[in-house]
């Protein structure tokens, strides 16, 4: 929906701030929040360790359960498997829609074309129809396609985004006026002015498209849901369910241990490009 | 009789919408609107008047024949001006038309643009006209057979009354609708103009209330639906957006390690909503998890959260609350740069109070943001908290967390009744349209998403 674009807002939140304080009111203040707000995952991270007698004896120290947690979760349940699936889904899914916005991004910017309004008005109006709200006859069109069970289904669907395009077409717009002049000069056709000027300059919206759309497509839970019933393809998000039973009944253990290895790409991922993030690119949202 | 009212909707709807300074604009709406109403009626072929339709199918209809005569009335009025003001070449946005324009093939933008829309058509458009086609049918997942609806998987969402049907969304109308009047004829700065301001809110308070009683209230009616959603949302919503803001203010300190603190408080973000689900399950299971083996050595009982409704929707409004915190302190963070400093510093030495340089010159800068915040909060607590809700409660107990997008998987795939698993997308596609329709209307102008 039209909450998504909103490309041009931009994230400055790595300086400091102007409220001068004492400082160890608010350090603890700080400790506090933090402790609450990690205590979920450290929660399961111990939880994670314990057998489930161990679990219900409340125990507040590490249990005796991790190893054979670790090869229920990691051999006999395939969670490799799933992570795969997911980091192919999240490839496929981010080179096609950077490629796909870079494209639509050039023809809006630097082409003049009849019915320009037509088309960027039918590109902004998808901004305000969330794959959700038509997911059951979005669900019987893919399965009449045959796309049931296949990468095609998952990737296919969500391989280009308004938000996208709009993302580009607005890094391109503020780019300075006389490049693709002086290129034009040079006898160079579009696509080479994309692959040799216009790419290398937009490394940072492309970097924020990509951790965008890997967290997205990486914490895709739904359509996956919907689409995907073989085991051996299915994706990480979903994949987690089969967690829930094991042997008889609920083990507790296994669940929060698959949850944290699940959890760890997108932190890393966040983690890693914190810097780019948090300072001064637009933040295209997740669709 | 009911066609005949249809048409005179129509053209009303189609003339207020058009602009009715002159008479030939408002009659020129008003064709456009009768068109449109005409146009819906025969597309379904008058079966909400017809003999075997229920009443509340017809009132159902009038209110499709206006909707549909404001559309075609709205849209002539945006392709005129639109077409009125330039070449066709590009109305929008003159900045685009750079010195550095292409002049090749006219071919050459269809090209480049082709995969995306494309995708778009296929994907987005094809299965958005298939969710209203199909919300008219009586029509099972992977059957052939189609039987018509009509209106009925609608009108059998809402009470049997068509009166009340018709009254009370109008009378929410009137309400908001005069209200917006009278903001607009007040003179500024009156008291008439502060209390006119004040009430604004009331409007979204009185439709909210309108729909609960419009909605069917029996069991398995869809006002308890309504109800789940409307209270998961705004939960989420209201405690994400304040605890996010404090926690905001609080990071915004020249303190040693505050870029460490701060990515330690936002990384939850990259959560998954059926993982924020997995941990507070954890949390509140009332066998193996903490809240109850804590309740049970100081001697009381935790309830169980699959049985207890509060308990349940306060559990999933906690996890997303969790998973959201992270973003809109990011974005809170970034908000709180664009303060005017110098104003802070001013209001400081005029004496003026921590709590009164908050609320007189933070908040209103964090305006925009906040505004931005609470779209895509609503947004996430429409959609994502599905995931959240399939590994915490699966909708127990007994639906009291089934909100919209669930009941919608629920009816439409695991029940696999198409139809009217459609027609209630068709209502939260249009929640989500009013969102987005409010959304322009408040960044009109007003809102500036600070940066480029």
């Amino acid at each position: 929906m039209a909450a998504r674009e909103h490309d041009g807002l931009s994230l400055n939140v790595g300086k400091p701030g102007f409220i001068r304080n004492r400082d160890w009111p608010t350090h603890l203040l700080l400790w506090l929040s933090m402790a609450v707000i990690l205590f979920p995952m450290i929660y399961a991270a111990l939880i994670a360790t314990q057998t489930n007698a161990e679990v219900f004896r409340f125990q507040l120290t590490p249990g005796s359960g991790l190893a054979e947690h670790f090869d229920q979760v990691w051999n006999d349940r395939n969670l490799p498997r799933f992570m795969w699936n997911s980091v192919v889904q999240a490839v496929l899914i981010t080179v096609a829609k950077t490629v796909l916005s870079l494209l639509a991004g050039l023809a809006f910017v630097y082409f003049k074309f009849r019915y320009k309004w037509i088309i960027f008005f039918f590109v902004l109006i998808t901004l305000m129809m969330p794959t959700e709200v038509m997911i059951l006859a979005l669900f019987r069109f893919v399965s009449d396609l045959g796309w049931k069970d296949t990468m095609a289904g998952l990737v296919v669907p969500f391989a280009a985004s308004a938000t996208g395009a709009f993302l580009f077409r607005q890094h391109f717009a503020n780019l300075p006026r006389d490049l693709a002049e002086a290129s034009q000069i040079d006898g160079a056709s579009p696509l080479q002015f994309l692959f040799r000027i216009l790419i290398p300059l937009s490394w940072n919206a492309i970097g924020a498209l990509a951790v965008i759309q890997f967290v997205y497509v990486w914490n895709m839970y739904l359509w996956p849901v919907l689409i995907i019933s073989d085991q051996e393809r299915q994706v990480v998000q979903v994949g987690l369910q089969g967690l829930q039973g094991i042997g008889t009944g609920l083990t507790f253990g296994p669940l929060m241990l698959g949850a944290l290895l699940v959890s760890i790409p997108p932190i890393l991922v966040f983690i890693a490009l914190q810097k780019p993030f948090m300072s001064g690119f637009a933040l295209g949202a997740d669709k | 009789m009911g066609i005949v009212l249809g048409l005179i909707i129509g053209a009303v709807v189609g003339g207020l919408a058009y602009g009715y300074r002159t008479v030939g604009q408002a009659a020129f709406g008003a064709v456009a609107g009768v068109a449109g109403s005409a146009a819906i009626m025969a597309g379904l072929g008058f079966c909400m008047f017809a003999d075997d339709a229920e009443s509340t199918e017809g009132v159902l209809g009038l209110a499709l024949a206006g909707a549909v005569g404001w559309m075609f009335a709205a849209g002539a009025r945006a392709a005129f001006a639109q077409s009125g003001d330039g070449d066709g070449g590009g109305g929008f946005g003159e900045s685009e038309i750079r010195t550095g324009a292409y002049r090749l093939g006219w071919w050459w933008p269809w090209v480049l643009l082709s995969p995306t829309l494309i995708i778009l058509i296929f994907f987005l458009y094809w299965p958005a006209i298939q969710t209203f086609r199909l919300s008219t049918k009586l029509t099972r997942l992977g059957a052939p057979r189609v039987g018509e609806r009509c209106l009925a998987n609608f009108s059998e969402l809402l009470v049997t009354d068509p009166a009340l049907v018709a009254a009370l969304p109008l009378a929410a109308i009137g309400v908001i609708w005069g209200m917006a009047l009278w903001n607009n004829r007040a003179a500024p700065g009156t008291v008439a103009a502060a209390i006119a301001r004040a009430l604004q809110p009331l409007g979204i308070v009185v439709l909210l209330l309108a729909l609960y009683f419009v909605f069917e209230g029996d069991n398995g009616g869809f006002r308890q639906i309504y109800v789940n959603t409307l209270i998961v949302s705004v939960g989420t919503v209201a405690l994400s957006m304040i605890f996010g803001l404090a926690l905001a203010y609080l990071t915004f300190r020249r303190v040693r390690g505050i870029t460490v603190y701060r990515t330690l408080l936002i990384w939850p973000y990259a959560i998954s909503p059926p993982i924020a689900g997995i941990l507070f399950f954890m949390i509140f299971n009332a066998t193996g998890g903490i809240l109850a083996a804590l309740a049970e050595r100081w001697g009381f009982d935790f309830p169980d959260y699959t049985q207890d409704a509060s308990l349940a929707r306060f559990t999933i409004i906690l996890a997303s609350v969790w998973k959201l915190l992270g973003y809109n302190l990011l974005f809170f963070l970034a908000g709180l740069q664009t303060v005017p400093r110098d104003q802070i510093e001013a209001a400081a030495i005029d004496g003026a109070n921590a709590w009164n340089r908050f609320r007189l010159i933070v908040l209103p800068a964090l305006g925009p943001i906040s505004f931005f915040l609470l779209i895509t909060n609503l947004t996430y607590s429409f959609f994502d908290v599905y995931g959240t809700i399939d590994f915490l409660t699966r909708g127990a107990p007994a639906g009291a967390t089934s909100v919209a997008i669930y009941e919608i998987i629920r009816v439409g795939v695991d029940n696999g009744d198409l139809g009217r698993g459609a027609a209630q997308s068709v209502v939260l596609f249009l929640a989500v349209i009013a969102l987005t329709a409010w959304q322009f209307k408040q960044s009109e102008g007003r809102i500036s998403y600070g940066g480029a």
